[in-house]
């Protein structure tokens, strides 16, 4: 069969039921393979729209997305998702066409060295040599993407290739002799963890991404409460314990609540679960947790001692780790009334500093409303996505997430863009949950054109834009740190987003009142189909509390 | 102070002091790493940028077959008095294409590179610049009226010095290969 009908058997053997992508030149025998091999196919309108919707799929399901773009400018639209699912380890296969062999290497009509620029930011990539590679290549591709710390792969094939005849055989065993994830966990050192916790009197457990990408929010939670622990969580760890929950502190970091941070501040051990220290969780490093012992549970052995030193290492898949640690831990019978001090200054913490802003006296609409009244109107249950920004702090931190999957966030690289196109990808994924897109009115026109997607194919996201007329969090910053020096964040003449909407055949709504806002988020989330919502929010709100970039967690504002 | 690389922040200038105490910890010594890899396009280039991302200057390198023709060693030394090279040995056993990796310890290996000087000595200073050959075991590869070519093979102390020896009878030019090493007693490197 061609090599690309054979790129369809393996996709189907992969169980992938949908592709977002773009053809072009390069990858036209890809796109004729399309048409007979009934695999859903989401035609986006940019392939950094596809890019990231296979982001949000997978971030959604927790299946591998598939993406695909042709050669050149297709596959370099695609570099930013790519560095994206890098950065958050989202588990994306990428699948670009290339000019001819001959062609390699000579400056050909759309070429570009795909392998080589994105070779810093894949977790490995693949160049077809031959057509006889392309079933082992894509079978690999699938079995790095999803395993170990789970990453985007590029698969890169030449079209006189992908057109070549060959023998297809399903390959069912990946080998590849230098790619051998640790899962298990080293049994001494769980052990070692769980005296550590018993000896406690000021632990926290600080759980991150990989506690959602590794399925261990039940375990998680287990752990939790198998004795009285205060768990908080990072900005891509959120749904990884139930938000309201008496052992909940919010969310931790730069925009984390004081108490989730003073903890950190105070604690004598903290329990790392697939988190990575990252400095807008630390703030300065030299006085991030000074008091405090580390255990580290991370599959990822590049992660340990990376910019934290820690003192228990363990090195493997959370919940395989979770569940042996729980019961190490209770075989110890801990006291758990040693934790009591303990909680009385956490106690204290959150009645003297709870999240909260000044709401306006009048009909207008606070941005903190907004997402309050986003929560309110889907009942806490939505596949929630956001761009990156000062909409993005608020949606993490009064959107109160209760289970894992349920946030799809750009954490590491915060990509302006990411939301609308990863909700698309999410409501593919998961036609029975409402599917949510909280953005900005700055980084919603970052990938606009996909309104035509969602338009195309009834795809029903809701999106909610919090315009405020800037690039908020720029502004923030500028006033903060710049003697409020604005310089390029008006967004000046905003498009009329109602009118936008109409252009593309959606429904479109702007609110203006804080006083109908449920009810309207209520009819906005019954319409069928897509709909566009222009929420205006007051101009210049700031997200408090906040350390200030290269600050101690001691020294937080607001 | 604000954080070195956080260009948020209208920080004041950081000196250069504090850019250097920043760094993280070094070990003060040359780090000689071997590293078997797929034979396979690209390895050299994921393995060159992992250091390239990080600022670290590779000294030598050196990439031939072994005895598996789909494998093949990657000699390369760095100064871990420059660069702290724990996180990067660590990003190295990431990578797909790469089996193995030895951070060999001096004590324990034999290394070797081969050198070859171009020396303009004519006349008397010939004769001595043979006999420093003769001592340091080396070998006189290429001989024109005007110019003598000599290898060795050695460490890189011993290449040194005997590039410190030959330079003021006018080294024209030197090429070296860089490093290979293996490790000493019965077991693979």
């Amino acid at each position: 069969m061609r090599a690309v009908d054979a790129v369809m058997e393996c996709l189907k053997a992969e169980g992938v039921e949908v592709v977002f992508g773009y053809p072009g030149g390069a990858n036209l025998p890809t796109y004729d393979a399309f048409v007979d091999a009934g695999i859903r196919h989401v035609l986006v309108r940019h392939e950094a729209g596809g890019g990231h919707a296979a982001e949000g799929y997978a971030k959604a399901t927790g299946k591998v997305g598939v993406a695909l773009g042709t050669s050149g400018p297709g596959a370099t639209n695609l570099v930013t998702p790519i560095m994206d699912a890098m950065m958050d380890s989202v588990p994306v296969v990428f699948i670009t066409g290339q000019v001819r062999t001959e062609l390699l290497g000579t400056d050909g009509f759309q070429e570009a060295d795909i392998m080589g620029i994105t070779m810093p930011a894949v977790k490995h990539s693949w160049m077809i040599q031959h057509p006889l590679e392309i079933p082992r290549v894509l079978h690999e591709a699938f079995h790095v993407a999803r395993t170990g710390r789970p990453g985007p792969v590029v698969v890169d094939i030449p079209s006189d290739l992908s057109n070549a005849d060959i023998p297809y055989e399903p390959v069912t065993d990946v080998h590849l002799p230098g790619y051998q994830p640790t899962t298990d966990g080293n049994v001494k050192q769980i052990r070692q963890a769980a005296k550590a916790l018993a000896a406690a009197r000021r632990p926290v457990i600080y759980s991150g991404g990989g506690v959602i990408l590794a399925d261990a929010a039940a375990e998680l939670t287990e752990f939790a409460t198998a004795d009285r622990f205060p768990v908080t969580c990072t900005l891509n760890g959120l749904g990884g314990f139930p938000a309201p929950h008496e052992q909940w502190l919010g969310m931790l970091g730069m925009h984390g609540t004081r108490a989730a941070n003073y903890a950190m501040d105070e604690a004598d051990l903290i329990c790392a679960v697939g988190a990575r220290f990252d400095d807008r969780i630390t703030g300065k490093l030299s006085e991030f947790a000074p008091r405090a012992k580390f255990i580290h549970i991370d599959i990822d052995p590049a992660e340990i001692s990376k910019n934290v030193p820690a003192h228990i290492p363990i090195v493997g898949d959370a919940k395989n780790i979770l569940v042996k640690l729980i019961n190490e831990y209770r075989a110890l019978g801990a006291d758990p009334t040693r934790l009591e001090e303990w909680w009385t200054r956490i106690h204290g913490w959150q009645a003297k500093h709870p999240l909260g802003y000044t709401d306006s006296t009048d009909d207008e609409i606070k941005p903190q409303r907004a997402i309050q009244a986003i929560y309110e109107a889907t009942g806490g249950d939505a596949v929630v996505t956001s761009d990156v920004g000062q909409h993005q702090m608020w949606a993490a931190q009064y959107y109160h997430f209760n289970k894992p999957r349920r946030w799809l966030s750009s954490g590491g690289l915060g990509t302006m863009g990411f939301g609308f196109p990863a909700a698309i990808g999410a409501a593919v994924g998961c036609p029975d949950t409402t599917t949510v897109c909280i953005t900005g009115d700055g980084s919603f026109q970052m990938n606009l054109q996909e309104l035509a997607t969602v338009a195309e194919n009834k795809i029903p996201v809701k999106i909610f834009i919090l315009n405020n007329g800037y690039l908020g969090m720029v502004r923030q910053w500028q006033e903060l740190f710049w003697d409020n020096r604005y310089s390029q964040v008006d967004m000046g003449q905003t498009p009329d987003f109602v009118k936008l909407a109409e252009a593309y055949g959606i429904a479109g709504m702007r609110l203006t009142n804080k006083g109908t806002l449920v009810d309207d988020l209520r009819t906005a989330i019954a319409t069928d189909g897509p709909v566009l919502v222009d929420i205006r929010v007051t101009r210049e709100e700031n997200v408090y509390p906040m350390i200030a970039p290269g600050a101690a967690a001691r020294e937080m504002v607001g | 102070m604000s954080v070195v690389g956080d260009p948020g922040t209208k920080a004041e200038l950081l000196s250069l002091e504090e850019l250097e105490a920043s760094g993280r910890l070094r070990t003060g010594r040359k780090h000689v790493l071997s590293i078997l890899v797929e034979n396979k396009p690209g390895v050299l280039t994921r393995i060159a940028g992992l250091f390239a991302r990080r600022g670290f200057n590779i000294d030598t390198l050196t990439v031939g077959p072994t005895d598996d023709e789909h494998v093949s060693r990657i000699t390369l030394t760095v100064d871990g008095a420059l660069h702290p090279i724990d996180q990067v040995t660590k990003q190295l056993h990431k990578l797909v294409n790469v089996l193995k990796i030895r951070d060999l310890e001096p004590a324990d290996t034999v290394a070797r590179e081969l050198a070859l000087f171009k020396v303009a000595a004519d006349g008397v200073q010939r004769a001595e610049v043979l006999q420093l050959c003769e001592i340091f075991r080396g070998k006189v590869v290429d001989v024109t009226r005007r110019a003598i070519i000599v290898e060795i093979t050695g460490t890189t102390e011993k290449v040194e010095a005997f590039e410190g020896l030959l330079r003021p009878f006018g080294l024209v030019e030197m090429m070296r290969t860089g490093e290979i090493a293996i490790s000493r007693g019965r077991g693979e490197t």
